[in-house]
């Protein structure tokens, strides 16, 4: 079992143990979900199938449903714009959505930036490249309130004017301007700067998300940690791993749900985990009935 | 012990505040004095019908989703990206490349879903992206007195938004300059007219209202309508002018000049006849 000292590579064991599909699994249905969002906003302009119209600001689904972006429309209502209802109808659409499934699901399961940062990520595991900048997370907090308060004072969509998430996803349906400067700058930012700089540290729209985010019923969970074999190998893929810590490393009394609303319900942790501590369920999971399961389990591997 | 780590907490605690604070401040100016530089719309940049002629009020309306470029038929409109100089994401058109086409049902305003483009408007005509102007009389064939009256043969408002105006070609002297003139009470400055203009350069071009239109100061009164309005002159009636002309003589100001009284056979036996070859004859004789 102690393979810890030998293993150089990030989720090996659990390629091993589980076959690479399985150990993929959740990482492939992230793209899949990318993908399929991006291809049904593209399958208009491309293919001419309007399922739906517009862009992630908003949009139009099969010619009667508005989707909007909460995050938008909360910086519309800091401007003082009083929007059409369209708006407020989608705004509320897609804001019960991520309530239910976890805000920040719009992070790891539809955001195209997510490709982006996780390639960075992934090179920089695979060359071994050390942060040079330590960001703090709050400053993602920093940017949200400078936003809502900067819309506010000006009456303006400031941030949508730099905005490089909405803009990629604009670009990426409508004609590709040069939003994808901007989406190599946050590569290079994350591969070669700063270990999650955008996502985890600097993105307002994260941190929004992760607010709605924050009493969602869907949570990732740390049900058997019992069978934790401290490999740390969740801690290196996860996009935010001080959200880990409190789930897995808790006691009896601490609940195995990771709460925090940053968590992005990306699953890599699930993937990466050779001993299947992590899986998905609801909020209100206890840690009771996990230890007795597994503790006579646990005993035995570990001593 | 416990006093300095209190003390050293307290020390972190402020700094980490005053860090974010500086954050806070320098990032909101920085996004401030940008979103002020991104109020300035290029006049090539023609806004959607609707949008509102205050730029900032049309910005802070629009959300960037582009539903109104989605439903445009013509593929007139198109949204802003990072090195075009109109604000990210928002939507426009250039009339010399693609006009609006002015469509009656104007599914672009439908579209939008923030009323950034303005559902109240439901007639085109009333639509303002814009005002045409003659730009260029220096080029504009028109006023080189040759026939071209393209602008005035596509504009959809004929006669309203564009008309021709006849006047005398002062070249050939025999010739009329036919004129296209805009009307800004008609003209929603939808491109047509540049679009089609037969010169290298448009000729006429349609600008932003704001650099287009003049606009008479709020105190300024013109007489002659104020008098209109009030059914009577407003202060004391005018005199009649009263020339001083020859006695017997009037004078006709809207056409035909000094018009001559009968000639006078009592003033005969003087010198001075009705011309002066009279009297040079006269003295002949």
């Amino acid at each position: 079992m102690a393979t810890k000292s030998i293993r150089n590579r990030v989720g090996e064991e659990a390629v091993q143990q589980k076959g690479w599909l399985v150990a993929h699994k959740w990482l492939l249905l992230r793209r899949i979900s990318q993908i399929s969002i991006l291809m049904i906003f593209l399958a208009g302009p491309l293919f001419s199938v309007w399922i739906i119209k517009g862009n992630m600001t908003s949009s139009l689904l099969l010619e009667t449903i508005p989707l909007s972006d909460p995050f938008v429309f909360l910086q519309t209502l800091a401007s003082g714009v009083l929007v059409d209802e369209n708006m407020i109808i989608g705004a509320v659409i897609i804001a019960a959505f991520y309530f239910m499934v976890g805000g920040r699901v719009y992070c790891s399961w539809v955001c195209p930036v997510n490709a982006v940062t996780d390639a960075a990520d992934w090179l920089r595991r695979a060359l071994n490249i050390r942060n040079r900048i330590t960001l703090s997370r709050d400053n993602r907090s920093i940017l949200l309130v400078a936003i809502i308060l900067v819309s506010m004072i000006s009456g303006m969509l400031v941030w949508e004017l730099v905005n490089p998430v909405t803009m990629i996803q604009r670009e990426l349906v409508f004609a590709m301007g040069f939003s994808w400067v901007l989406m190599l700058a946050i590569f290079i930012l994350d591969a070669f700067f700063s270990r999650r700089a955008w996502c985890g540290h600097l993105c307002p729209m994260g941190k929004f998300y992760s607010m709605m985010g924050r009493y969602s019923p869907l949570k990732v969970n740390a049900l058997h940690r019992s069978q934790c074999d401290d490999c740390m190998d969740c801690y290196a893929v996860c996009p935010e791993p001080q959200v880990i810590k409190p789930a897995l490393k808790g006691d009896e009394k601490t609940s195995p749900v990771i709460f925090s609303g940053d968590c992005t319900n990306c699953g890599q942790c699930i993937d990466v985990c050779a001993k299947d501590v992590f899986s998905v369920g609801h909020r209100f999971i206890t840690p009771i009935k996990e230890i007795k399961n597994s503790d006579t389990s646990q005993r035995e591997v570990s001593l | 012990m416990a006093g300095g780590t209190t003390l050293q907490q307290r020390r972190r605690f402020l700094e980490n505040i005053s860090r974010a604070a500086g954050g806070l401040a320098l990032f909101s100016m920085g996004l401030g004095v940008y979103s002020r530089q991104a109020q300035s719309l290029p006049a090539e940049a023609l806004r959607p019908p609707g949008a509102s002629i205050n730029e900032k009020e049309c910005q802070s309306a629009c959300v960037r989703c582009g539903l109104c470029v989605r439903d445009c038929p013509y593929d007139t409109l198109k949204l802003a990206t990072l090195v075009d100089s109109v604000a990210l994401g928002t939507p426009y058109f250039e009339a010399r490349k693609v006009p609006c086409e002015m469509c009656e049902d104007i599914p672009c305003v439908k579209a939008c879903p923030t009323g950034a483009l303005d559902h109240a408007l439901t007639n085109i005509d009333d639509a303002r992206m814009g005002l045409a102007v003659l730009v260029d009389q220096e080029t504009c064939i028109a006023f080189q007195g040759l026939r071209c009256e393209v602008c005035f043969n596509v504009c959809p408002l004929q006669h309203k938004a564009i008309s021709l105006d006849r006047s005398h070609n002062a070249r050939t002297g025999k010739h009329a300059l036919i004129i296209p003139v805009v009307h800004s009470d008609a003209c929603t400055g939808c491109g047509k007219c540049e679009r089609a203009c037969i010169l290298e350069e448009a000729a006429i071009k349609v600008m932003p209202l704001k650099l287009a239109k003049g606009e008479l100061g709020q105190h300024y009164r013109l007489g002659w309508k104020e008098k209109e309005k009030a059914g009577g002159s407003l202060v004391t009636p005018d005199l009649k002018h009263e020339y001083n002309l020859p006695e017997g003589a009037t004078y006709d100001y809207e056409g035909e000049g000094l018009k001559q009284a009968a000639p006078d056979n009592s003033m005969n036996d003087t010198p001075f006849g009705e011309s002066a070859l009279d009297r040079l004859n006269k003295g002949f004789k």
